[in-house]
């Protein structure tokens, strides 16, 4: 995307009828580290990749627990997403309290998409920078939804958001026809292993990925690095030993976002991301 | 011309008896569950005790429809603190915010007596005891409700310390083993269900310690 005259404001239209502030806020979950989500008939599992700024620093927080049936793991502008899973843990909590039953995930996530359009519609607002990759289950069974910053949201078996996110894709392409049928540990299996495509030959240990579980008996919850690590060993996907991978756009506060649209990245025949 | 006066009150009095005992390592919380409305009976199995955390616990008499609300509202207040701090709500910090909360209503109260039991930061029992307005206070044991009257000298004279004036002073927390202090509040209610109407049915105790939670119950006279 190269910059043009109609990308001034969220509300300005361009001749070809897109939005670009909308697309470059898209670009910005493009830019975060990644995350994955992938379902079977009574679990859902997320995991994300969580690298530090420098050695000295802690990691950035990306899964939330919205309620104990619903968590949402966030790729893009991390403090965005804070603010959003602060509005979704209220909101659960109200539903509670006045209908003493759990939010629904499907209003969940209407209700996020309708406050992420609300942003594309206002001169003085800006939208959404972070995509949602939102787990739950309700009484229809166990959910993943993908919520974009564009307003759009959409239900998947398995999606992977964020930067090297492509490889993940690939491989839940390949499996994901067994999903429904899988146990919960060949969920957290493939979970880890389309993590370690992301990571491009580096090693993956518990200390640089999170893992969070939500299922049928199962309230939602992160996994310690123990267990993880336990896992990573018992499945065998450490992977070869690191060549120092290239410095990944690890998640940045609000302070480049200039830099996003100016990657020069090869213009041309990409569709709108609202037309997926 | 005499004042108007409302024919209409947003409140009832549901009855009920509430107690607590804090003990060195322990909290004992009771209550019956007979829920009344006048001198009828509305139903004999109604428990007035909530778990408001993992180490606290609160039974409240008074109006149950207040009662049921504060429950709400300190639940999802609750739940909102576990999303921000990552632990529990300890037993002093549930103290404080159920008094905040009850002041907030300080010109439309919940009609709400009620006793809180728990475990302090240090594992010791501990007992708060409110009036309807949010004012309180720590004790050693606690009584509300339409049997207090009849409970409260009955404690005092089986655990309170020696006067806070003595020094060194004495620890309010009961000397009592758990056992005793169960004994204790059955020998209570027994008591109290005789000759107070609002109190009887069953007895629900609710004991707190290092193990976790447990819950028994003892059946009190139906009359």
């Amino acid at each position: 995307m190269f910059r043009n005259q109609y990308d001034t404001d969220v509300t300005t239209w361009s001749p070809a009828g897109r939005l670009f502030q909308v697309e470059y806020a898209m670009e910005a979950v493009k830019q975060g580290s990644a995350a994955i989500g992938l379902r079977s008939k009574s679990h859902v599992v997320l995991a994300c990749v969580n690298k530090a700024n420098s050695e000295l620093s802690s990691h950035q927080k990306k899964i939330f627990k919205a309620d104990d049936h619903i968590g949402v793991a966030i790729a893009g502008l991390t403090a965005d997403g804070r603010v959003l899973s602060r509005y979704m843990r209220s909101e659960c909590i109200n539903y509670s309290y006045s209908y003493e039953s759990p939010l629904p995930v499907g209003r969940l996530v209407v209700q996020l998409a309708d406050k992420a359009q609300v942003c594309t519609q206002r001169s003085w607002k800006r939208p959404y920078g972070v995509g949602l990759l939102v787990a739950g289950l309700d009484e229809s069974g166990a959910h993943l939804y993908y919520n974009c910053p564009s307003g759009n949201y959409f239900e998947y078996q398995a999606f992977a958001i964020g930067s090297r996110s492509q490889a993940a894709k690939t491989y839940l392409e390949r499996r994901f026809e067994n999903f429904m049928g899988s146990s919960r540990d060949d969920l957290l299996k493939d979970a880890l292993f389309a993590i370690r495509e992301t990571l491009q030959g580096e090693k993956l240990t518990s200390s640089i990925c999170t893992v969070a579980v939500v299922g049928v008996g199962e309230a939602f919850h992160i996994l310690d690095q123990g267990t993880v690590q336990a896992l990573i060993e018992a499945f065998e996907i450490a992977g070869e030993e690191a060549t120092a991978s290239e410095p990944t756009a690890a998640d940045q506060p609000a302070s480049e976002p200039g830099a996003a649209a100016d990657q020069g990245a090869p213009a041309g025949h990409d569709a709108a991301p609202m037309d997926i | 011309m005499t004042k108007q006066q409302a024919n209409w009150s947003p409140y009832d009095n549901n009855g009920g008896t509430c107690v607590a005992i804090a003990g060195a390592d322990y909290c004992v919380i009771a209550a019956d569950t007979r829920m009344s409305t006048g001198y009828s009976i509305l139903t004999r199995d109604y428990s007035k005790i909530c778990k408001l955390a993992d180490k606290c616990v609160m039974a409240s008499s008074g109006f149950q429809a207040d009662v049921k609300a504060l429950q709400k509202v300190l639940s999802a207040r609750h739940l909102i603190y576990q999303h921000q701090h990552n632990k529990q709500m300890s037993c002093p910090a549930m103290g404080q915010l159920l008094s905040n909360t009850l002041y907030y209503k300080r010109f439309f109260p919940y009609y709400s007596f009620n006793v809180l039991g728990g475990l302090d930061n240090e594992g010791k029992g501990c007992v708060y005891t409110y009036d309807a307005v949010g004012s309180y206070e720590r004790v050693g044991y606690s009584s509300q409700g339409s049997g207090a009257t009849l409970i409260t000298p009955f404690l005092d004279n089986q655990l309170k310390s020696p006067s806070p004036l003595l020094l060194p002073a004495k620890d309010a927390v009961t000397p009592l083993s758990e056992t005793e202090a169960i004994d204790l509040v059955k020998t209570c209610f027994a008591s109290a269900t005789e000759r107070d109407i609002y109190t009887g049915d069953k007895l629900e105790i609710v004991v707190l310690n290092a193990d976790g939670i447990r819950r028994e119950y003892m059946e009190l006279r139906k009359d």
